[in-house]
């Protein structure tokens, strides 16, 4: 068997889930013989590879760059898992959209509350623009598996990456899916 | 008293006439979920997570509000029934703002936990993130409107037990909220006793005592089930009774 071509992406999350991945300890020796990391921010890989068969997407949908790459990610990769209740729900990244308008959350945050060199930060091309609402991945791309937890901790990481290892599907129930 | 003999889930069970289909159903040990249900308070039927399906009729029903008949045939966790119930709960999670890891019920909370027993991972529905408000003017307590999945809990404890009636409902649709008096912040309210029975019988984050942070507001329903159960048995003196 081909080893798995696995990818972590991170899109409007604190990465608080990718130290949880990092919480898999020895487990991720193992796990490192069994697959290859084709695109990770852990990884040094510019460009999100074809024919990935198993993404693990940390984060909301929250600007112009992150809906760029979940598409192309979603187009690349065989199974999706939203990984961790940003990617889930919206989560924390989602606490801006009962205000609605974006201006208003960047003047809040940059300019009201900020101590030092207040202002909101432009930079076209660089700063991304941020999108109007979060979403979770599911309302912008089809998603396989969902992995909740605020951070998901290492234990249900482990129990949705395994199965995959043997080309099984996890099924993740109980405890496993609680928010939060 | 009258006895009934119906059956719930293939199972021969026998109640008392004046007991609702969810009474039958603890007393012999069967599992029906329910949100807006407190033991020790009147039923409004109003959260249809206790929806049952009777033989006869193609109407799902209340559990805690239907009362037992003879030679009820009930079914109480039927693949259509679990598919309302997480349908339900969805709603509930889509229509209001529930950040559960930033919230403080978080691990100790009903909505929660009725999510992880009706296997919700994701919720389908398109969040609403509507725009509501936190009353911290009381003095122990606060009220979260994000996280109140409008289940009247605390009107009714706060009428019905502790009598003063702090708490109502106001609103139409999606803006309906519960208010304190009549409509004004929390502690300015006249008749609140800051008895904390409402804090107790809250399932959520909703009402919580202030100063409490993520995941430290655990409910004590047991102080609420010790005064409900004594009444109950008659030995709470009621004024005038
Ligand atoms: S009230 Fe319950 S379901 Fe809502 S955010 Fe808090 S813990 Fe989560
Ligand atoms: S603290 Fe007691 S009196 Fe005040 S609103 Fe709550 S239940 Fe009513
Ligand atoms: S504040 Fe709590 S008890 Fe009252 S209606 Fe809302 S969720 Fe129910
Ligand atoms: S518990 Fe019966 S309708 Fe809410």
């Amino acid at each position: 068997m081909n080893k798995l071509k696995l990818a972590t992406v991170w899109l409007g999350g604190c990465s608080g889930c990718h130290m949880s991945f990092l919480d898999l300890d020895e487990w991720l020796l193992d796990l490192a013989a069994q697959i290859d990391l084709v695109y990770s921010p852990l990884a040094d890989i510019k460009e999100y590879p074809e024919g990935v068969d198993v993404v693990l997407v940390e984060g909301a949908v929250a600007n112009e760059d992150n809906l760029e790459l979940i598409k192309k990610v979603r187009d690349r990769s065989n199974i999706l898992i939203s990984f961790g209740d940003c990617a889930v729900t919206g989560n924390v990244t989602a606490l801006r959209n009962p205000l609605r308008d974006t201006e208003s959350v960047l003047q809040r945050c940059y300019l009201e509350a900020a101590d030092i060199q207040n202002q909101i930060p432009h930079q076209p091309g660089i700063v991304p623009t941020l999108l109007e609402q979060v979403q979770p991945v599911h309302a912008i791309v089809n998603v396989d598996i969902y992995l909740p937890g605020c951070p998901t901790d290492a234990d249900r990481i482990r129990a949705a990456l395994e199965p995959l290892l043997t080309r099984e599907t996890p099924n993740l129930t109980g405890e496993q899916i609680r928010f939060g | 008293m009258a006895v009934k003999t119906l059956t719930i889930n293939d199972r021969l069970v026998s109640a008392r006439e004046s007991e609702t289909v969810l009474d039958a159903a603890r007393d012999a040990g069967i599992h029906i979920p329910t949100l807006c249900h407190l033991e020790g308070v009147s039923n409004i039927g109003a959260c249809r997570l206790c929806l049952v399906e009777i033989s006869g009729s193609n109407k799902l029903q209340p559990a805690c509000v239907t009362k037992v008949a003879e030679g009820m045939e009930i079914q109480t966790n039927t693949e259509r029934l679990q598919k309302y119930r997480r349908m339900i709960i969805e709603l509930l999670f889509a229509e209001g703002n529930h950040i559960c890891s930033v919230c403080v019920a978080n691990g100790n909370c009903e909505l929660q936990n009725l999510a992880v027993e009706m296997g919700m991972n994701h919720v389908s529905l398109a969040y609403q993130f509507p725009q509501r408000t936190v009353d911290l003017s009381h003095d122990r307590f606060g009220i979260d409107h994000n996280r109140c999945v409008l289940c009247t809990r605390c009107v009714r404890v706060c009428d019905e037990i502790e009598a003063a009636h702090t708490w109502d409902m106001a609103g139409r649709g999606h803006n309906s909220h519960v208010i304190t008096d009549l409509n004004q912040p929390w502690g300015t309210s006249d008749s609140c006793t800051s008895c904390g029975k409402c804090l107790m019988a809250c399932p959520t984050g909703a009402i919580f005592a202030q100063g409490s942070t993520v995941g430290e507001m655990t409910k004590e329903r047991s102080k609420l089930e010790f005064i409900t159960t004594a009444r109950k048995k008659g030995e709470w003196l009621v004024v005038g009774s």
